[in-house]
């Protein structure tokens, strides 16, 4: 009769394969995000600013940039780019803004969060500075031009002829959950 | 439509008693079966098939479609065949000897690599047409669209043209109190327009949760992610209008969230624009108008069906939403009704509509209803008065 | 020794360790699932009937949809078959019982608290889970009803129920074997039960993960999937579907291995390429764990993904194909005839193998962005899912019921339930590929006029089909309560270990291991 492994030795390894394939699911989130910086899956672009280095500016090439504004859901404030399109270089730092305003009674507090269209450009849009890095106040009423400096990488694949940055802006007021949490009664 | 008069025999009888009328409905089969007769558009009605739709892209899609359905069905004919031949022709009645063979490792081998290359051939169409699909590059228009719950807002890129598109569809329609029209559940009050010939660029997202933009006649269909921009395009062939539905469960009003796309010539399309931003100028003209009870009134019902009707109800009774007749709102402060109305409720269906509606129509609305279903309160409010209100906060 | 009976009343079912009882008790608590998720399709078919809303208001519709679909896939499918297990593993490899008998008792008797969690939700305030069986969020989380709280603990019930029984089954697969039943001598059954227990172990904690993510972003402030505090609405689909895909497999591959086992004893004729078999089983559930982005073609994936879970996807037909040729070839110059197990596993290859064509054409990405979401997906599902797990289920008990109660059921009786089963199931399901290629969305409660008179007949089809199955608790009553006494093989000259013990099948058996030829 050939031995076969014992029940107690069967068991605790299919534990542990069970205890590391659930730690494993919140391993996806970190594993997605790392998936998503290389490759510009779902058109994350850089959450914290980007050194520039000594880029030189490739003049020879065009690319065309588009901005968008949305508000998410329960979010008041007017909010658009200055400027809606521009040519720029690549390699080349270019400065623009968004107008926010609060029209509501109270102070609140916003979070804007970038997503590239097409997500393939995604990587190569390098923001230098940006208001999505931090959370925005505004005062009841108050407006804001806030201020946006990016480059677009030489290395842009060459089909590529047009990037699209849209911002959604998020009402944050009362902490992540954006309108309010699941227990109220919908 | 005609046929459907026909209907409400099978509609009362399953609405009493749905789980034992299985024998009814099987009558009423025979019933519905005669009144086909009578249907003028039998190709739409027993529709089985995908439509080859207007496009480069939908036509390549279609052609894919029935390629690989086609393999599907030889693959069925030889092997079910085979299955069959021996059903029919191995049975023990008929006295067939079971032989015993149990494996080959040729035939089982051949049996691997034959779908394996049937595959490849499939793959090679499949993936040219998909990168051709994912080329969005050097688009003549961009159109923003996102999705709310449950409408869908399309905004030309540079052109400060925007707007909603409501479902219109009565709801005397959706509950069987008025016969249903053709479009039934496919209509919008504010379509979206595009010129044929031209590549239209959209870029989709989301206000809330999950929404898909989909047109099956253009073979587009994009998830509306919030947070998140996708971009798809299309290229129209032939001047029409064409209706598609969102495709990703959205919540309650998942099925009444139509999209209509209505394709035309380029010049129509650039008189519709030019139209459409004369409309911005004069809406802001009227922003500064007064207009009478009467006039707020009946424009504030008109908003009042297509905003607010499917929670408040068609007569202010309530439903998923509370009932507006004598509420603490519609009958409070004008104040802290128009604070509502512009700022929504948090963690509740009522939505902000101080983005959504215009001063005009935000005026109307509540004059509306703070003067309709009995409510009585006889105040009205003008644009102006929502303009200064949005203005001081 | 082994032969003392089973203790009486309540008691014996409440603490027993006895495999069969168990099994017993997953059939009958799943059979009950499988009737309140048919009601539940019928209420969604009635609405259905014709446009326009009659009957319920759409965000019970939503309910009945999500409802419908956990409770199918979590409460009937997945504990029909663990009851299998329970009843024929031990059987099938000469093993007195389960390895861990106590854990058997406690992972069945979990799961009728977790069903009973789940099904309150529906009297709750706001209304029971309306996001659908993939619960996506932030529909599941941000919008979702309060109840979405009790929604996430019966699943994590669910899970450790599965993963506990799962345990269970490996532990006694690879322990319990009769001297002389080497791996490549197992039945299919088992075979493809092992992996699908493997597969439940690797899953399982990703969907307790997935729920667990959604309790923190909804009670406890993180941003999982909220993109206002950096997540993604889109990681939970990837979390979802690496388990869902798996999940699909798990509730097809136990089927695999019934179908296996019947249609040789029918053909007269052992069953064509065993090792392959077993190897395909094996590279299905390998791949099922590489395709899960194919469920997501139109979230805007890079096209380097799209392509990748495409190839992917279609590769699964290579070993699928294998199997569905070899159970053809089995019958092929078999001696055959057509008992009430054999339709239905007949059935099976025949609807399965529709099921999978529309699945490869589902696989085609730039196809799919016109079947996705529609009623041609869900009418691949059910051809997979009804005629595969269901039918294969049904086959099943009419094999194995004869062993468990000792008595013959009424062939008359059998066929008639299969027949009225198979045109109530064509009825209902084939004319939604019809609907869903014309347009139909799915999970809508009302729809366009083009798509009324299919849907018409599809509910038809669904109250024939869901009727019948009342049909089936009939004649499975009867059975037990007398008819033809069952000799010990039954059939004739049935493969297996299980057909050397007498029926009905003793309390205990082979606690003196047999001998393996």
């Amino acid at each position: 009769m050939k031995s076969s492994p014992s029940i107690k030795g069967i068991v605790a390894r299919l534990l542990l394969v069970t205890v590391g394939m659930f730690g494993f699911g919140f391993a996806l989130v970190p594993l997605y995000d790392m998936f998503c910086d290389i490759t510009g899956l779902n058109g994350k672009t850089n959450a914290e600013a980007f050194i520039p280095l000594a880029e030189l500016i490739d003049t020879s090439r065009e690319v065309t940039v588009q901005f968008v504004a949305t508000n998410n859901d329960y979010m008041p404030w007017e909010f658009k780019p200055q400027v809606f399109k521009m040519k720029v270089h690549p390699g080349e730092e270019i400065e623009t803004t968004f107008y926010a305003k609060n029209p509501s009674a109270k102070s609140m507090m916003a979070q804007a969060i970038p997503s590239v269209s097409p997500s393939r450009a995604a990587s190569y849009f390098l923001k230098t500075e940006c208001f999505c890095f931090n959370q925005q106040q505004l005062a009841a009423g108050e407006a804001i031009d806030m201020p946006l400096k990016f480059i677009v990488d030489r290395d842009l694949p060459d089909n590529v002829s047009t990037i699209t940055l849209s911002y959604t802006l998020f009402d944050i007021t009362n902490g992540g959950a954006i309108a309010g949490n699941s227990l109220a009664i919908r | 439509m005609l046929f459907f008069s026909k209907r409400p025999t099978t509609k009362s009888l399953l609405s009493v008693k749905p789980f034992v009328v299985f024998p009814l409905l099987a009558m009423s089969f025979q019933a519905f079966a005669k009144s086909s007769e009578v249907v003028a558009d039998e190709a739409q009605r027993w529709g089985m098939n995908m439509p080859q739709g207007v496009t480069a892209t939908s036509n390549e899609i279609y052609d894919l479609h029935m390629l690989i359905f086609m393999i599907c069905v030889w693959i069925g004919v030889v092997v079910f065949g085979v299955m069959f031949y021996s059903m029919i022709m191995h049975r023990k009645s008929s006295g067939a000897v079971p032989s015993k063979f149990h494996e080959s490792t040729i035939v089982e081998l051949a049996w691997t690599i034959i779908p394996a290359i049937i595959l490849v051939a499939m793959a090679v169409p499949a993936t040219s047409t998909l990168i051709k699909i994912y080329d969005t590059s050097d688009a003549d228009i961009d159109i923003k669209v996102v999705g709310y719950q449950w409408k869908w807002q399309y905004e030309y890129l540079g052109e400060e043209v925007s707007f909603f598109s409501n479902l219109t569809t009565p709801q005397d329609e959706i509950y069987g109190r008025a016969p249903k029209g053709e479009h039934y559940l496919l209509e919008v009050d504010e379509p979206v327009v595009i010129p044929i010939n031209k590549k239209v660029r959209f870029l989709i997202t989301a206000n809330d949760v999950l929404h898909a933009w989909w047109v099956p006649a253009l073979a587009v269909k994009r998830d509306a992610i919030p947070g998140y921009i996708n971009d798809v395009w299309t290229v129209v062939d032939e001047p029409g209008i064409y209706r598609g539905q969102c495709a990703e469960l959205c919540g309650k009003a998942h099925g009444f969230m139509p999209i209509v796309v209505h394709a035309m010539e380029e010049v129509d399309y650039q008189q519709w624009l030019d139209a459409k931003k004369g409309e911005a100028e004069e809406l802001k003209l009227a922003m500064s108008q007064s207009f009478s009870m009467d006039e707020l009134y009946a424009r504030g019902e008109k908003v009042y069906q297509t905003n607010c009707v499917a929670c408040h109800g068609p007569v202010g009774a309530g439903g998923v939403g509370p009932s507006l007749i004598g509420s603490s709102i519609t009958t409070g402060p004008m104040n802290g009704h128009l604070s509502l109305m512009i700022n929504g409720v948090q963690g509740s269906a009522m939505q902000a509509f101080g983005e959504q509606l215009n001063n005009i129509d935000m005026a109307a609305v509540i004059t509306y209803k703070r003067n309709a279903w009995g409510n009585n309160m006889g105040d009205m409010l003008q644009p102006v008065d929502v303009l200064n209100h949005k203005r001081s906060l | 020794m082994g032969d003392h009976g089973p203790a009486q009343g309540f008691g014996r079912w409440l603490f027993t360790t006895n495999h069969k009882d168990i099994g017993s008790m997953y059939l009958w608590f799943s059979f009950a699932m499988f009737l309140m998720g048919g009601v539940f399709a019928l209420v969604i078919r009635a609405e259905l009937f014709q446009p326009g809303l009659q009957l319920v208001e759409p965000e019970f519709f939503n309910q009945m949809t999500t409802m419908h679909g956990l409770v199918m896939v979590f409460g009937a499918v997945m504990p029909a078959f663990v009851g299998l297990a329970n009843w024929l593993i031990p059987m099938m490899v000469g093993a007195p019982d389960m390895a861990l008998p106590r854990m058997n008792n406690w992972s069945f008797w979990i799961l009728p608290f977790a069903f009973a969690l789940l099904t309150s939700t529906l009297f709750m305030e706001g209304g029971g889970p309306n996001f659908g069986w993939t619960f996506y969020a932030p529909l599941s989380t941000t919008y979702a009803p309060p109840s979405v709280t009790y929604f996430i603990f019966a699943v994590h019930i669910m899970g450790a129920s599965s993963i506990m029984g799962s345990i269970n089954i490996i532990a006694t697969i690879l322990n319990m074997r009769a001297p002389g039943m080497t791996l490549m001598k197992m039945p299919l059954f088992v075979w493809t039960w092992l992996i699908t227990a493997y597969l439940l172990i690797a899953v399982m904690p990703v969907l307790a993960g997935c729920v667990t993510m959604m309790l923190m972003d909804i009670h406890f402030g993180t941003s999982f999937f909220n993109a206002a505090g950096g997540g993604d609405p889109v990681l939970f689909q990837h979390v979802f579907w690496f388990f869902g895909h798996p999940e699909v497999y798990i509730m097809i591959l136990p089927a695999f291995g019934i179908v296996s086992a019947i249609i040789p004893t029918f053909a007269r004729k052992p069953l064509f390429g065993y090792a392959s078999m077993v190897y395909a089983t094996a590279s299905i559930a390998f791949l099922s764990f590489i395709v899960w982005a194919h469920h997501m073609f139109t979230v805007g994936m890079p096209i380097a993904g799209e392509l990748f879970f495409m190839y992917a996807t279609m590769l699964i037909a290579v070993p699928t194909g294998v199997k569905v040729f070899n159970w053809i070839t089995t019958m092929f110059r078999g001696s055959m005839t057509f008992e009430t197990p054999m339709l239905f596993s007949i059935a099976f290859v025949i609807l399965f193998t529709i099921g999978g064509f529309s699945g490869l054409m589902l696989a085609i990405a730039p196809a799919d962005f016109q079947y996705h979401d529609t009623y041609f997906v869900v009418a691949h599902f059910h051809y997979v899912l009804v005629p595969g797990a269901i039918f294969s289920i049904f086959a099943a008990v009419y094999y194995w019921l004869p062993k468990w109660c000792g008595n013959m059921y009424d062939e008359r009786l059998g066929k008639a339930h299969f027949w009225l089963s198979f045109i109530g199931l064509n009825v209902t399901f084939f004319p939604m590929h019809f609907v869903g290629l014309a347009g139909m969305p799915r999970r809508i409660p009302d729809y366009a006029l083009q798509f009324a008179d299919f849907n018409q007949i599809a509910s038809m089809g669904a109250f024939l089909f869901g009727f019948s199955q009342v049909f089936f608790l009939f004649i499975v009553i009867k059975t037990i309560r007398g008819g033809k006494q069952a000799t010990e093989e039954v059939w004739e000259n049935p493969e297996g270990l299980e057909w050397t013990i007498p029926s009905p099948a003793p309390y205990h058996t082979f606690t003196t291991p047999p001998a393996i030829k």
